[in-house]
């Protein structure tokens, strides 16, 4: 009996969790502008490509976190890999302290530090800024995923490879390396979705051409509701959803 | 040769997280120039501002506002994470229909909300259909709509850690309980509660300092009428454009979030958990 309710009260409460997602695609189809249903339509998905402001939002979000992801997960896989062979506290602390940091804090010291450093270079905030900001907060992410999976992996597999007389470096790329590229691949989506879903960092340190996709999303949620950001939202929510999943299947390979 | 490993992470972290952090402390002590930028002389004014009455209730109603949704988010989430630590087999499929919303945009997660809850928004539509209410409910730009973002983007935070402590809660100490004749309520008091404590602990400080320095949920759901902290970092670096006074707030936050956080790492529970 006790067991029961229990159980309809988790079924409420994920169905809590999912019901405004639900509710926002639902009405992403609807062909009335309100929040009435009038009947199916894809006519909000057609808008929405054919906006020249969400388009262009959205090849600069695919473009930075392209960039971003790349370059986090070289990083960030690099230095789980130095984690694991024997610990370095202060790194790691910095690692967890970043994941902390309030999202506005790490956004406003990197527009200081930017706006400080202009002093002397002849730059401005631009796509590059965002890459670089969405690296610093991402590399925490990426290595704590592949820490994850070093874990349970076997030290002496390289000892063995290093006894063999490989070199430190050949162990690595040829024996650690592939035993944990579906950690690095899954590191690499998660970096990806991260990125792309920035929206308060990235509208600190974003140069006046270089709107990201959810910049884009913002500016018209502040203006008002419209159905074209449920279906830009619908999309996001549903490609999102399909690169987390695959993710989290890498990981638990 | 493993230096060269850690080399391109504390080059980043040090330029791109450290030294930003660095410039932020050292603004916080300087003066605010006539353009916007910042000036010598060094001062502590730009600290003892926090302690004006404006300042501090926004102060107290962060505090406030996350420790609420701390609250609630224990209350929501530790019959969820009880229930999926006793669902079998079932336990990822659980896990992962929780996590899943998270990965799933927080701008969209908190817009979603907008669209819900606004004036022509799904709730008032469907009452006044009903002639349930003759005028739209304000349902949006207050704190209630502020602490419902919170609680519905940080519920998995809490969830997490207590499912992690939960499971490994040993069935043979319930069984225990039963067979000396604890009801359902006092094996759950006296047995569950006790063993779960770091799981509480660990969950509650995972929510309320995201909460704590909020930005964009009091920011789009509260409408400019519910401030955080968050909230008045960033009017201080663009509208009011207060560079040192601004980065005395984030300091005050950072200080907050990284002190919660050491503690919580430094303590058994982070031991036991990780």
């Amino acid at each position: 009996m006790k067991g029961r309710a229990l159980g309809i009260y988790a079924g409420m409460a994920i169905a809590f969790l999912h019901a405004p997602l639900a509710i926002l695609v639902a009405f992403s189809f609807n062909s009335g502008r309100f929040t009435v249903w009038q009947g199916f339509s894809l006519h909000w998905y057609r808008a929405a490509m054919l906006d020249p402001q969400l388009s262009e939002g959205l090849i600069n979000s695919v473009v930075i976190a392209l960039f971003a992801s790349v370059i986090s997960t070289v990083i960030g896989t690099m230095a789980a890999y130095g984690i694991w062979r024997r610990s370095a506290p202060v790194l790691s602390g910095t690692l967890y302290l970043s994941l902390v940091t309030p999202e506005i804090v790490t956004g406003v010291s990197l527009l200081a530090l930017f706006e400080w450093a202009f002093r002397f270079l002849h730059l401005q905030l631009g796509l590059y800024t965002v890459v670089i900001a969405h690296v610093a907060f991402s590399i925490a992410y990426v290595t704590i995923v592949i820490s994850a999976r070093l874990r349970g992996y076997d030290r002496t597999l390289e000892e063995a490879a290093m006894d063999l007389g490989a070199s430190q470096w050949r162990a690595f790329s040829r024996v650690t390396l592939p035993a944990i590229a579906p950690a690095i691949a899954a590191a690499g989506l998660l970096a990806l979705v991260v990125s792309f879903d920035d929206y308060v960092i990235t509208s600190l340190v974003a140069g006046v051409d270089s709107e990201t996709l959810p910049m884009v999303i913002y500016a018209m949620a502040r203006r008002g509701v419209s159905p074209v950001v449920n279906a830009v939202s619908a999309l996001i929510v549903v490609a999102f959803g399909a690169i987390v999943l695959i993710s989290q299947r890498l990981q638990a390979r | 040769m493993r230096k060269i490993f850690l080399l391109p992470a504390r080059f980043w972290m040090a330029l791109f997280f450290a030294a930003p952090l660095a410039i932020v402390c050292a603004y916080s002590f300087l003066t605010r120039g006539d353009y916007g930028g910042v000036e010598l002389p060094w001062v502590l004014e730009n600290f003892t501002r926090l302690a004006d009455p404006l300042y501090l209730a926004i102060l107290w109603r962060s505090v406030w506002i996350a420790s609420l949704a701390t609250v609630f988010c224990a209350l929501l989430g530790f019959p969820l994470a009880l229930f999926i630590s006793r669902a079998g087999r079932r336990k990822n499929l659980y896990l992962q229909l929780v996590l899943l919303p998270f990965w799933t945009s927080f701008l969209i997660r908190t817009y979603a909300w907008i669209f819900i809850l606004r004036d022509t928004g799904l709730v008032n539509t469907v009452l006044m259909r009903l002639h349930l209410i003759a005028a739209p409910l304000q349902l949006l730009y207050n704190d209630g709509a502020v602490l419902l973002g919170l609680v519905y983007n940080f519920l998995p935070f809490f969830v997490l850690p207590m499912y992690a402590t939960l499971e490994r809660l040993d069935p043979a100490l319930l069984e225990a309980a039963a067979d000396l004749g604890a009801r359902p309520f006092a094996t759950l008091r006296r047995v569950i509660l006790p063993v779960s404590a770091p799981g509480l602990v660990a969950g509650s400080v995972l929510v309320f300092i995201p909460c704590l320095g909020a930005y964009l949920t009091p920011d789009l759901l509260g409408g400019g009428k519910s401030v955080m902290l968050g909230n008045l970092v960033q009017n201080q670096f663009t509208t009011a454009r207060d560079w040192p006074f601004g980065s005395a707030a984030s300091l005050a936050l950072m200080l907050a979030s990284a002190l919660l956080l050491a503690g919580l790492m430094r303590s058994r529970i982070a031991r036991e958990l990780m």
